[in-house]
């Protein structure tokens, strides 16, 4: 019994260890675009104010878009997109949770660029779905820039195009992500 | 049994722990997020509830191009193919400034009237850091009759063409699928017809639209008069339509019982009764230009 007690204090303090010296990289301003290409025209929308923390021990990486922040060129495709495609008054929030797979790969304490592997899941009006893509995160002192390009199929998420406009959107749009994190304290 | 509980106790907890570390960075985040204001959008589909005027302005850089279209009285039978010969219409632009400010351009054959607008957003309806229930906007207009003058032979003054509306429009989008908008309404018309009619003219408008589906709403507005000793007793209008959005254009498909389209038109010289057959149809086309693209 005592061996056992000792056992489960040790393993408390190294989980309590491990909280400490987990680093965290956080920031407020990450940015997603995303680019429409279809026969009749193409939209592009950036949102800079996309929300991201990544542990660098763990590898653990999550993000949160304010499906609102989303800018277009064109005002009323915006209030379209939150209107009736989005829906952003019943699905405010997209959000990824998910982690490196490859972080023995990544040294996020020297100064370079490095491949990730990134896999989770991708939630977009409550619909989740398992993802895996390929990024890169380039390290620099106490800013880590993550930057990642992939296609999402829309149709995944719900989000149906009327055929009136299926000239208009694209089935499936290209997302470009870039995170500029910083440091934790 | 005591030994193996601990363990399993022990293996739980580390597998939990690890497990919820992503969610951890996500409560992380909510914990430092900072609140901000959400402006309330889209109360309505466009710039007019059916005729009247709505709190919504063409988008900042967007020029709104607006054909108003609208038949005889339905009721004057197949001579006049149900009102279809006597159509009347108005070219109108709109143009967003900025967020707050819109002026407006417009032309209709009805009494060949010009009419010019300015439309500023006082308060926006808001939610998150800075609440605010509801949006105000004040809508002023002025209208220059073009016909012919009737006595040509008198001395007749450019003023006496003049006519002027001021509006407060105040709106609450309650949900998505309601808005409602109250209208306290002013009209000044520098010369009128009879000693009986008078040259100020108050009304109350209310307004709302109910959406049916994420493309089409159903839209209604009442402008109860207050002033009503007038040589003509105009009544009060009651205007009924559908908005139907498709990509870059709103449909507007209404009837009515008054046929102009401008504020002191339609809101103090309606003659016809609803329910006696008088019944209006038209059509609003609205089609958005952006003419200065935001910077992404």
């Amino acid at each position: 019994m005592k061996y056992l007690k000792t056992l489960l204090l040790l393993s408390v303090l190294v989980m309590m260890y491990h909280d400490v010296v987990a680093q965290n990289y956080m920031t407020r301003n990450g940015m997603i675009r995303f680019y429409s290409e279809a026969p009749l025209e193409n939209i592009e929308a950036v949102n800079r104010q996309v929300s991201s923390v990544i542990n660098t021990e763990t590898g653990e990486f999550v993000f949160r878009v304010v499906m609102r922040s989303f800018n277009f060129e064109k005002a009323l495709m915006q209030e379209h997109f939150n209107e009736n495609y989005i829906e952003s008054h019943k699905y405010p929030n997209a959000s990824f949770q998910g982690r490196i797979t490859n972080i023995d790969e990544i040294n996020f304490s020297v100064p370079g660029e490095y491949v990730a592997q990134v896999e989770g899941e991708l939630t977009i009006r409550d619909v989740t779905r398992s993802i895996s893509k390929t990024g890169t995160f380039i390290v620099n002192g106490e800013e880590i820039l993550g930057k990642s390009t992939f296609d999402i199929a829309v149709a995944d998420y719900n989000i149906r195009i009327p055929t009136a406009v299926v000239n208009n959107i694209a089935e499936v749009v290209e997302v470009t992500v870039e995170v500029p994190l910083k440091k934790m304290n | 049994m005591k030994l193996k509980l601990i363990i399993w106790l022990i293996g739980f907890s580390c597998v939990f722990a690890t497990g919820l570390h992503a969610q951890g960075l996500m409560d992380l985040l909510d914990e430092t997020e900072e609140p901000v204001t959400e402006y309330t959008y889209a109360t309505f589909k466009t710039t007019r509830i059916v005729s009247g005027q709505s709190i919504e302005n063409p988008h900042s850089g967007v020029l709104l191009f607006v054909i108003s279209h609208r038949f005889g009285r339905l009721n004057t039978g197949a001579y006049e193919l149900w009102g279809l010969d006597q159509s009347t219409i108005r070219l109108g632009f709109e143009y967003g400034v900025n967020d707050r400010l819109a002026l407006g351009l417009g032309r209709s054959s009805f009494e060949k009237t010009y009419d010019g607008s300015v439309k500023y957003k006082i308060l926006r309806q808001s939610s998150g850091a800075r609440v605010m229930p509801v949006t105000l906007s004040v809508f002023t207009g002025i209208y220059v009759n073009s016909l012919h003058w009737r006595e040509p032979d008198r001395e007749n003054y450019f003023s006496s063409r003049l006519s002027y509306a001021g509006q407060l429009l105040i709106a609450r989008k309650f949900s998505n699928t309601l808005s409602l908008q109250l209208s306290p309404t002013m009209i000044h018309k520098n010369l009128v017809e009879t000693e009986r009619d008078p040259n100020d003219i108050y009304a109350l408008g209310i307004g709302g639209r109910f959406r049916l589906s994420n493309r089409i709403t159903f839209n209604a507005e009442y402008f109860h008069l207050f002033t009503r000793e007038t040589a003509r007793n105009f009544d009060s209008p009651i205007l009924l339509g559908f908005d139907i959005e498709t990509g870059g254009h709103v449909f507007q498909l209404h009837i009515t019982n008054t046929q102009p389209f401008f504020e002191r038109g339609f809101i103090t010289e309606t003659k016809s009764n609803l329910f006696e057959g008088d019944i209006y149809f038209g059509f609003n086309i609205s089609r958005a230009f952006t003419i200065r693209k935001p910077k992404l």
